[in-house]
């Protein structure tokens, strides 16, 4: 069996960044897997711009974006096998994959870094009975039809949902022609970027309406039209408030979710908030030796922290490989970690638990709130001792949250045993 | 005096703008977190621009289309014009990121540029 020092799964923004982190960190013997025709992941599709402000410093589009780190992978010379679907990862980190050249391959890898991203969320949506005519899209789905195949999917377009890739389609469908009616969001806020609404709604005057949904759907072969509704805080539709709208295409962009069979297959512990799976301050999950990075991990909004991470998780990787190669001793008696936990507001953290003795001087933690609070705090208990209380005007689930907590202050308090995490109202 | 307000779109920070104004003169802009901030919102109260991005259609490549983007902003009301003359752009491969694909789009004096490759 063919042997690497660290196989990564999937190719997108997240993989590419821990491979050139992992390589830049020593290791010889790096391997990408990607399922597609093409490196780049999700990116390939987001033609739009506002990607990479944070990395490069200037403003790219997604495919720009992709291709800086696929050049930086060239110049490294590493290894990569496109069009290449894992199929397994064992406990013992054999993985198997397929493709057409080889077959069903067989690899050992010292380390594993899943970066395979997410996926939209499609099921549930549409939560009405009864008859589902052509017309209806993912938002991704439509994405990739008009961007890659130059096929407009619709010419009068209502969108469910707020999330970014309805928002930027809105946007996108708009100047190639198609009337977008209206943006549906079932909750009282939207899920995008507020960027998005502004230069891809309010630009172009499409309303968006929160707190309503679709309760009815018309025509039999292609969509004709669909009947909205507002709805009561427990998301009940309201009687009374029905509207009619025609339209020949409905958009669905309800979310992202993380996709992690491979994950589950190999039994690592899971996170049942962000579907992705629980890792501690090196990104590594409960497997040891096994990293996670990107979407596959929580969903993000910005590219350029998938490539902070994915980068923290190659480095991560190549010093788990180095550490076994010198077979040193990690002294048995290690102290338990702390655990950090979201409450009251915080919906989780990644990580989940902190290694004082291997984290870096300063970490940065993740994470996203449950509702839209204005003035409020972002607070962290060491145990419960208060030590970090920052101002935020306004936080909101559709933009991830991080606060940094630092090694030196950690130091301070050795028989810490719990962070919890809050949002406290002013 | 007045008061207004906007999100930055300079990053997807979004910082939330807030512009004192007197008559057309702009006094104050806070809330943004970079210089970026103050520059755009002076800049969206005059002459608001956007970048704009598309695809064109690529002859002879290994993929169908390829994504481009003005190489600057262009003023907001040229938007579809842009779109428009794009529309009928078709391009022969090979491609190169930077490539200029349409120069001097709708007058703006702005290029337009390829944002991905395509080899034959
Ligand atoms: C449809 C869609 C549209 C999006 N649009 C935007 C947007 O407009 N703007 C924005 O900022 N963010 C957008 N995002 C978020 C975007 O995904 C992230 O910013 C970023 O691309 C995540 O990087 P990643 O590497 O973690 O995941 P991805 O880019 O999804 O890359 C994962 C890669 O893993 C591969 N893979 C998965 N499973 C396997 C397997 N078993 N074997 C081999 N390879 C595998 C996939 O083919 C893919 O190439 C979008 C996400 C989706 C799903
Ligand atoms: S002010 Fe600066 S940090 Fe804030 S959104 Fe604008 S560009 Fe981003």
């Amino acid at each position: 069996m063919k042997a690497y020092d660290i196989v990564i799964i999937g190719g997108g923004p997240a993989g590419l960044a821990a491979a050139v982190s992992a390589r830049k960190n020593g290791i010889d013997r790096v391997l990408i897997l990607e399922r597609d025709k093409e490196l780049g992941g999700i990116l390939n599709q987001c033609i739009h711009n506002g990607f990479g402000l944070h990395t490069f410093k200037e403003e790219l589009t997604g495919p720009e974006y992709a291709a800086r780190y696929i050049a930086q992978a060239a110049e490294l010379n590493l290894e990569y096998k496109i069009n290449t679907m894992v199929m397994d990862i064992s406990h013992e980190k054999i993985v198997t994959y397929m493709n057409r050249e080889e077959g069903m391959q067989e690899i050992q890898a010292k380390a594993v870094i899943l970066a395979m991203g997410c996926r939209e969320r499609s099921r549930g949506a549409l939560n009405i009975p009864g008859y589902r005519p052509a017309g209806i899209f993912s938002a991704g789905t439509a994405q990739r039809l008009v961007n890659m195949e130059g096929y407009l999917p619709g010419r009068e377009v209502v969108i469910l949902g707020s999330g970014d890739i309805g928002l930027i389609m809105a946007r996108r469908m708009t100047l190639e022609g198609a009337k977008v009616k209206v943006v549906s969001e079932l909750m009282p806020y939207s899920g995008g970027l507020k960027r998005n609404i502004v230069q891809c709604l309010d630009d172009y005057g499409i309303p968006l309406k929160l707190s309503h949904t679709v309760i009815d759907i018309r025509g039999k072969e292609r969509l004709e039209g669909i009947t909205l509704a507002e709805v009561d805080s427990h998301g009940k539709p309201i009687p009374g408030t029905e509207e009619d709208y025609t339209c020949d295409t409905l958009l669905l962009s309800v979310g992202l979710i993380p996709e992690n069979e491979l994950s589950n297959g190999m039994g690592i512990d899971m996170n049942r908030v962000t579907s992705g799976p629980n890792v501690n301050e090196s990104l590594e999950t409960s497997i040891p030796g096994v990293f996670a990075c990107g979407n596959v991990l929580h969903v993000h909004d910005l590219v350029d922290f998938v490539s902070e991470e994915a980068a923290a998780a190659g480095k991560n990787a190549a010093e788990y490989v180095m550490r076994e190669k010198s077979a040193v001793q990690i002294s048995k008696d290690i102290k338990s970690p702390i655990e950090l936990e979201a409450v009251e507001g915080v919906r989780y953290t990644v990580p989940k638990t902190v290694n004082v003795d291997r984290m870096t001087d300063r970490l940065t933690v993740r994470f996203r709130v449950g509702a839209v609070y204005q003035n409020c705090f972002v607070s962290a208990y060491f145990d419960n001792e208060r030590v970090i209380h920052k101002k935020r005007p306004v936080v909101a689930p559709g933009e991830m949250e991080d606060i940094k907590l630092d090694k030196s202050k950690l130091l301070e308090y050795p028989d810490l045993k719990k962070i919890t995490i809050k949002i406290e109202e002013a | 005096m007045k008061k207004i307000n906007l999100i930055c779109i300079g990053c997807p920070m979004g910082c939330p703008l807030t512009i004192e104004k007197d008559g057309s003169k702009i006094i104050s802009v806070t809330g943004n977190t970079c210089p970026r901030g103050d520059a755009y919102a002076r800049k969206e109260l005059t002459n608001p621009t956007r970048i704009v991005t598309s695809t064109v259609a690529v002859e002879g490549g290994d993929v169908m289309r390829i994504s481009v983007k003005t190489k600057q902003d262009i003023p907001k009301d040229k938007i579809f014009a842009c779109v428009k003359e794009l529309k009928n752009v078709s391009i022969k491969a090979p491609v190169h990121i930077g490539d200029v694909i349409l120069e001097n789009v709708a007058g703006t004096g702005v290029d337009v540029v390829a944002t991905k490759g395509s080899s034959w």
